[in-house]
């Protein structure tokens, strides 16, 4: 069996030797309660979010409050009613159209630069409890996979020193700890590394927590070990992570194939995603089976609709975006080497097809949201990497060379792929010492102001207005 | 020993840096396996969503494992993850997971196991009536929304995100737990333009968007930014120095060069832009991430400005729906939003989903030419009738 290790040695947590609250505690309050229970502020506008069948935050928030108010004084480390004070200051902002979150605030842990966002009421007076109301982030793990001692762990930790509302997760991944205040920021950060054994993410001009897809866990198209690749990545650069030295701020994505589930093509500066190079798996009686309708097209996932009976070169031959299968004496043929791995026969048919074993990782740089200077997606750098632990290929020769020309040549606030486009691939070929090759570009450039260097002219630039004359006279 | 229950706990603030200890990264994953997902790990074989919110992956090894995924909202309290703890302790064996997109799994062994944790998701709902596990979101089903953290917990956007999300999944919730539409649809949603969910690649996006320049509080400025940093954070270069009539240092802004991308406000808190009739909501169409077919692809603004009515957003809402509708009645199976709005033309789009096209919808930044019309081939459309009548060609 395969199995992975951690590079430190994991104690094992278990809730019953690590909880805060009594059971008691923990069931303080009945749902009818929870119905009858009365916000301190006026919330009307927040409580038309409680019906409706989609679950509703405004309902959980508020059994929270209620569970919280009729904890003891000592049981919680912030005031008892910050979650009714969120809960007002967010009926304010609907009325006023406008948030009521000051702007910034550095607050942190020692020695980190990132991981605590500071955040301050601009009503304090009237929402005393979240006057300062700081998030934490915390580094998740990969894929996203809890056991419930981790969980409750987390949430007596949370709610006795916090405000006990989460995100699961933050759109870069982390376990978000939703508002303290300042003086409880060491002591959380204390008992995380003390006793969950758990660091904080990443925030600030920082590489920010990697995050990647289910990966092999449960899918069987991933071609590469996204969350050893993910861990070993997090682990190895927790210096980055934690210690602002980038011009802004750096993100990695593992994405076990090209359906990117992470969406680390469009999210992350640079893009793992998951490839092979040799022949797609065909089982020719599953594909039989497929055109007798004797298994559901794409996994049974048009299942509620009639969308006919399935055909193979309806719905998959003529699809292919590189035209490279045919039908031939009743068996599927696929030519390969025009194959550009889009994932799409074998999302529809993964009984019959499945990705190649010969497997790496193709490489992309760049992709960020629209701030400044418009979205950009990840552009392709390195056609195909081996990816295998401990990834010392991708450190020294990818991630490496590429931080070192960004700290240096980034400008304040400059996303790496805004730097590209300032300076140029060719300079990005240089720094990677990868030479020129097609699949860089959709096409090749249309118009012919080509950067020519001195050295690739016979002769150089050198020359002398008196020869030149001598064949020219003015 | 367990958790510390004084005021400052393990932490002396007196020596910070006594026993701390640093840079250990996350937990390691492979713990929180659970132990068929272990045994099986690299030897999937195929899946099968049995109904919507119901996988079956399959082993090399025969085994079968089964997951049901529920909606979650993003912003959730301790309570509720215990809950989520109770039926994964049942259930499960104490095992759980989060997908990207914010849903729970509940992974299982056996059929049995599905039908019991199923009932037991369906039973629980808030007092309210709202379900706390809805099932469904696989396949070309809606799946959940990832989004922001407006109001409840940011400085700079410019609109709410939970209350959206929760209005907009409660407006579309069968949509949740059928699996009708022509490929998988994913919405996101973002509170202001720093996009800090990335949402410039998804079917459907939602974008907080500001349409009034910053206010520029003089008398804090000088003190609070520095003005070099405000200056340069303007990609149109609208901000330049000033003086005020007391002769402190600030910045004036030419506010027609103004995009409202609110790049100064994150760089300078004297420069707010939030505003409760300037603000409102985009709607975009047409993104993904998948390679699947197409190339990854950006979504397109096809309405720029809906108010934000609070909490329940009825015109955001209605919008969204009437494009998801269009799209499933219109589109070929396979086919994602953006490819379908591509194969009709865009023109077709904004005629079919009864959008009007304004002229907010040309780019008129950085990569304009690459949006421009450059051949003959388009299709003829009432708004093109409009455009020849009013030069005379009609």
């Amino acid at each position: 069996m395969v199995e992975f290790k951690p590079k430190f040695e994991q104690k094992e947590i278990k809730y019953e030797e690590m909880r805060i609250y009594t059971d008691e505690e923990l069931h303080n309050y009945t749902e009818d309660e929870v119905k009858d229970f009365k916000c301190k502020h006026d919330i009307s506008t927040v409580e038309q979010l409680e019906s409706g069948p989609w679950p509703s935050f405004v309902a959980d928030l508020k059994r929270e409050a209620l569970h919280r108010k009729r904890l003891a004084d000592d049981r919680v480390m912030i005031p008892k009613d910050v979650i009714e004070d969120l809960l007002g200051q967010l009926e304010v902002s609907f009325r006023d159209g406008e948030t009521h979150w000051k702007h910034g605030g550095i607050v942190g842990v020692f020695g980190y630069g990132g991981g605590v966002i500071g955040r301050y009421s601009d009503m304090p007076d009237k929402f005393p409890g979240i006057a300062a109301f700081h998030t934490m982030r915390v580094n998740q793990p990969a894929s996203k996979f809890y056991k419930t001692d981790y969980l409750r762990t987390l949430c007596d930790l949370w709610e006795f020193r916090g405000s006990g509302i989460f995100n699961m997760h933050g759109s870069t991944g982390d376990i978000i700890f939703l508002g303290t205040n300042t003086e409880q920021l060491e002591p959380i950060f204390f008992e995380l590394t003390h006793h969950l054994q758990q660091d904080l993410g990443g925030s600030g001009s920082n590489l920010r927590t990697p995050s990647c897809c289910i990966g092999k866990a449960r899918c069987e198209w991933s071609c590469i070990d996204t969350q050893d690749m993910c861990y070993e990545l997090t682990t190895y650069y927790q210096d980055e992570l934690h210690r602002p030295a980038f011009p802004y701020k750096f993100k990695f994505k593992f994405d076990g194939c090209p359906n990117c589930c992470v969406a680390s093509i469009a999210r992350a500066d640079l893009s793992f995603i998951g490839t092979w190079r040799d022949e797609i798996r065909i089982d020719q009686e599953a594909v039989q089976a497929y055109i007798h309708g004797e298994i559901p097209p794409n996994g049974g996932a048009f299942a509620d609709r009639d969308w006919g009976k399935f055909d193979i070169y309806e719905e998959v031959i003529n699809r292919c975006p590189a035209q490279c299968m045919y039908m031939e004496d009743g068996k599927l043929i696929i030519d390969n080497k025009e194959c550009v791995r889009c994932m799409h026969c074998i999302n529809v048919m993964p009984e019959a097809l499945r990705p190649g074993t010969d497997t790496g990782v193709t490489i992309l740089i760049g992709a960020k949201a629209p701030i400044l200077e418009g979205a950009q997606l990840s552009m392709v750098i390195i056609p195909f990497m081996r990816a295998e632990p401990p990834y010392d290929n991708i450190k020294e020769k990818v991630i490496e060379p590429i931080w070192e020309w960004w700290m240096e040549e980034g400008k304040n606030r400059e996303r790496v792929g805004e730097l590209i486009q300032r300076q140029g691939v060719r300079k990005l070929l240089e720094v990677l010492k990868v030479p020129a090759f097609p699949q860089l570009v959709k096409e090749p450039r249309s118009n012919p102001y080509i950067f020519w260097k001195e050295e690739d002219v016979p002769g150089g630039w050198e020359r002398d207005i008196k020869e030149f004359r001598k064949r020219h006279p003015r | 020993m367990g958790l510390s229950t004084t005021r400052l706990g393990l932490y002396n603030p007196d020596k910070p840096l006594e026993n701390r200890i640093t840079d250990i990264g996350p937990r390691h994953f492979w713990e929180f396996f659970p132990p068929i997902i272990k045994r099986n790990y690299g030897k999937w074989k195929y899946h099968r969503i049995l109904e919507p919110g119901v996988l079956m992956h399959v082993s090399e090894t025969g085994e079968k494992v089964y997951t049901v995924r529920c909606g979650a909202p993003r912003i959730m309290s301790a309570e509720y993850i215990r809950e989520v703890c109770d039926i994964a302790d049942k259930y499960c064996d104490g095992y759980v997971r989060w997908t990207t997109r914010n849903n729970i799994e509940f992974i299982v062994d056996s059929l049995e196991k599905v039908e019991a944790l199923k009932k037991e998701l369906q039973s629980r709902k808030f007092y309210s009536g709202s379900y706390k596990f809805p099932i469904g979101g696989t396949g070309t089903a809606l799946t959940n929304i990832v989004h922001t953290q407006g109001y409840i917990h940011c400085h700079t956007p410019a609109t709410d995100a939970s209350s959206l999300v929760k209005a907009l999944m409660d407006e579309l919730f069968e949509y949740f737990q059928k699996m009708v539409f022509p490929a998988k649809v994913r919405i996101s949603m973002a509170c202001c333009l720093n996009m800090c969910g990335a949402v410039h690649c998804s079917d459907i996006a939602l974008l907080g968007i500001h349409r009034k320049p910053p206010i520029v509080d003089d008398e804090v400025l000088e003190a609070n930014c520095e003005i070099p940093l405000v200056i340069a954070a303007c990609p149109l270069g609208a901000i330049s120095p000033a003086k005020t009539p007391d002769g402190k240092k600030t910045v004036k802004i030419k506010k027609e060069r103004c995009m409202f991308c609110g790049n100064c406000y994150t760089m300078c808190m004297a420069l707010p832009l939030a505003d409760k009739e300037g603000d409102g909501i985009a709607v975009l169409a047409g993104g993904k991430v998948s390679n699947r077919i197409s190339p990854p692809k950006f979504s397109k603004v096809v309405v720029p400005y809906l108010p934000n009515n609070f909490p329940r957003y009825p015109e955001v809402c209605e919008v969204v729906k009437r494009i998801l509708e269009t799209y499933a009645k219109d589109a070929r199976k396979y086919e994602r939003l953006g490819d379908w709005a591509e194969r009709i033309g865009w023109e077709k789009f904004f005629e079919k989903c009864g959008l009007e096209f304004t002229e907010h919808l040309i780019d008129d930044y950085r990569l304009q030419y690459d949006t421009y019309r450059t051949t003959t081939q388009f299709k003829f459309t009432e708004p093109a009738w409009k455009a020849s009548k009013a030069v005379g060609g009609l």
